[in-house]
């Protein structure tokens, strides 16, 4: 029987166990086995928790390696472009001259944008599968169907996008005046939302699910109709899941590239309207990186790396402290 | 409980620096070690399989010159189209027999090499300007002027009079000018700003030249795929792309005038005849606004790099030679192959001036080829 440890340096070790057996009439070879398992026991315990700290750790130390990886390489762009950098306008390779703003602002742009679009069908879709359709035969389907839009490869969404959604958006563009580019903010942005649907829908339907029926019937029971039950029991008790569902969309937003690059026009020009071309960090880096021919070039597009990196990390930070602000109310 | 949370925080603390160190020494001393570094796989391995690397643009001819090669010769060889710069990068680090560029290699690139590159002129091709008028039969003819001040924004539509006044008699839709060009960097791009820098002097001081350009205006695509598309699906769209994509997609494209003044339909004819003028020895020249009468003017030879001193890291005589002689037959008979894929055979100048520059590559300070 193990009690009372001692946890010196956090294993166990033999004189924290209480041998049970004296006292009991057992032959002494059975004595040495019950000794040898109690033994192996112990490594056993101890092993599988250093192993567990081992795995956490190697994660720590791989997110730190990537950010100091990141700043090391973008060393030679700091020194020539400094701080200005994050608010220039121009990027040309000709004359080493780059500014990360426009790319800044089409990231957060069509993050945000695509967050917008999306949030209504994804509460939705957790609302529904949650509360009033949990169980059945369609549920089911719809369930499934949402989240194979999160396992289809974003390539396959850039060239839907391309070849269906931008030449409705140009005739959609026609007929309200504006220039009929197609491509754009706004096309990239309803691709980004579709994309990013499944994140928030799926942690959601879990949160308002897991909703103790004794909270809701006591609603009912004092006359709340349903939707009065949802928005003043339901809604607030998964407050803080709903808002990690929709950071985790967010955050896929940030870093989508292969979908954004091929239909937001890729220009270095700030967007004038939301029908405008433009370009986010990551498309940019993806394009440009396999032929920066000049060291300075290659540094400055491991910056904007960075940047995206900070970028991530701040909003994760955010939200954090949002979700934390919810669960402490 | 504390003396365990210590212990915790300075394994953490101690795995973190290992890290810190060897992510970072990795990234930069691991570039240069790479230069002197013995083992890199140029030398070893099979010398009956040679490695190249670079141009996306070459890869379609490569595929094949480089299959029937194999065919007459049993040389294998393993080319991997990722791009003109990613190409030098290879060479620079020893780790493919030859690179492949479409533009030879500048400043930059030249100081980080351990040794002098040779350029080699395999192919030649030719940026064609296309354009999405439906309604416009003939082909359009553009002066170079026109065609700068179209690509800076300054002309909007396509009924500009200085469109009108080259084109006599051509009915001009008047939609907005919809100008396609690249996201990524490119060759194509290279050899498109390079003739651009040399017939305007605007474009020269505000855009420049280079495989990557900071464009005023229109929206970029990655890769000629993508930039053949935007000009299909947009109406009232011009843009650059090589000659290959405009003819397998049908695509309308213009007549431009040259040097000498005659407008110029791009045609395989007409690179190769811009690729038949006096070359310098070392090949390093852009066929872009050439001297040729009838020669297209935005046309753009493709490189492929070698070291000169071949014996570096542990290369054998023989792997030199086989990578040498298929060379020399690249520029020789396996320009038969390029007319049905749509690139252009080098100019009689071009293999004149190809093969001095392969008679010049040493091993240990002696000629390979005879």
């Amino acid at each position: 029987m193990i009690e009372s440890t001692t946890m010196e340096n956090n294993t166990l070790t033999l004189s924290d166990v209480s041998l049970g057996v004296i006292g009991s009439v057992k032959t002494p070879a059975k004595v040495r086995q019950r000794v040898k398992r109690l033994y192996r026991q112990i490594r056993t315990e101890n092993v599988f928790k250093k192993t567990l700290v081992l795995m956490g750790l190697i994660m720590i130390v791989l997110v730190i390696g990537i950010l100091l990886t990141l700043i090391v390489e973008s060393l030679p762009s700091i020194k020539a472009l400094g701080v200005k950098y994050l608010w220039g306008r121009t990027w040309d390779p000709v004359q080493d001259i780059y500014g990360a703003y426009p790319f800044l602002l089409g990231t957060l742009l069509t993050s945000f944008l695509a967050l917008a679009i999306s949030v209504p069908f994804s509460i939705a879709i957790a609302i529904f599968l949650g509360e009033y359709f949990p169980k059945g035969w369609m549920p089911d389907f719809l369930k499934n169907t949402v989240e194979l839009i999160a396992a289809v490869p974003s390539v396959i969404y850039g060239f839907w996008g391309l070849a269906v959604l931008v030449p409705i958006v140009r005739s959609f563009e026609i007929k309200i005046g504006v220039d009929p580019f197609g491509v754009g903010i706004f096309s990239s942005s309803l691709i980004l939302a579709v994309m990013i649907i499944p994140y928030a829908a799926s942690l959601g339907r879990s949160v308002i699910q897991m909703v103790p029926s004794a909270l809701k019937e006591a609603a009912y029971s004092l006359g709340a109709t349903r939707w009065e039950v949802i928005k003043h029991v339901i809604i607030p008790y998964t407050k803080s899941g709903l808002f990690a569902g929709i950071l985790l969309s967010l955050g896929r937003a940030l870093g989508e590239t292969m979908a954004v690059t091929m239909v937001i026009g890729n220009t270095s020009i700030i967007p004038k309207s939301i029908f405008a071309p433009g370009n986010t960090m990551a498309s940019v880096i993806a394009n440009e990186f396999t032929e920066a021919d000049k060291p300075v070039y290659l540094s400055a597009l491991i910056e904007l790396g960075l940047v995206l990196f900070l970028v991530t990390v701040v909003i994760n930070m955010i939200g954090r402290r949002v979700i934390s602000r919810f669960t402490n109310e | 409980m504390k003396k365990n949370f210590f212990s915790l925080k300075s394994t953490l603390a101690i795995g973190v620096l290992i890290a810190a160190v060897s992510f970072t020494s990795c990234g930069n001393g691991g570039g240069s070690d790479k230069k002197t570094d013995s083992t890199a796989n140029s030398g070893s391995g099979d010398d009956n399989a040679i490695i190249g690397a670079g141009s996306s643009f070459d890869y379609p001819l490569f595929s094949k010159l480089f299959g029937e090669y194999n065919k007459t010769n049993g040389v294998k060889v393993n080319y991997q189209s990722v791009g003109s710069g990613a190409g030098i990068s290879q060479l620079t680090n020893k780790t493919v027999d030859f690179g492949a560029s479409d533009a030879p290699m500048n400043g930059k690139q030249d100081s980080a090499v351990s040794a002098p590159v040779l350029h080699i002129p395999v192919t030649a091709g030719a940026v064609v300007l296309s354009y999405n008028l439906p309604d416009v039969k003939d082909t359009l003819k553009l002066i170079p002027s026109v065609i700068a001040e179209i690509f800076l924004g300054k002309i909007t539509k396509w009924d500009d009079a200085k469109i009108a006044a080259i084109n006599k008699g051509v009915k001009l839709p008047s939609t907005t000018i919809v100008i396609a060009h690249r996201a990524d960097g490119s060759g194509t791009t290279n050899i498109f700003t390079t003739y651009l820098s040399k017939v305007s002097d605007d474009w020269n001081k505000t855009v420049g030249k280079g495989s990557s350009v900071n464009w005023p205006v229109g929206l970029g695509g990655k890769g000629n795929e993508s930039v053949a598309g935007t000009i299909k699906q947009t109406p009232g769209a011009i843009g650059y792309i090589e000659i290959a994509y405009a003819i397998q997609n049908n695509m309308a494209y213009a007549k431009v005038q040259n040097k000498a003044g005659n407008f110029i339909t791009p045609s395989i004819a007409s690179v190769t005849a811009a690729a038949n003028v006096t070359i310098p020895a070392d090949s390093k020249i852009s066929l872009t606004n050439t001297e040729a009468a009838d020669g297209y003017p935005i046309s753009g030879f493709s490189w492929v790099l070698i070291y000169k001193e071949q014996k570096y890291g542990d290369r054998s005589l023989d792997r030199a030679t086989k990578l040498l002689k298929l060379l020399s037959w690249t520029i020789h008979d396996g320009q038969q192959f390029s007319g049905a894929l749509n690139y252009a055979p080098l100019s009689p100048a071009a293999v004149t001036t190809g093969d001095a520059i392969l008679k010049s590559a040493t091993f240990d300070g002696k000629p390979i080829l005879q």
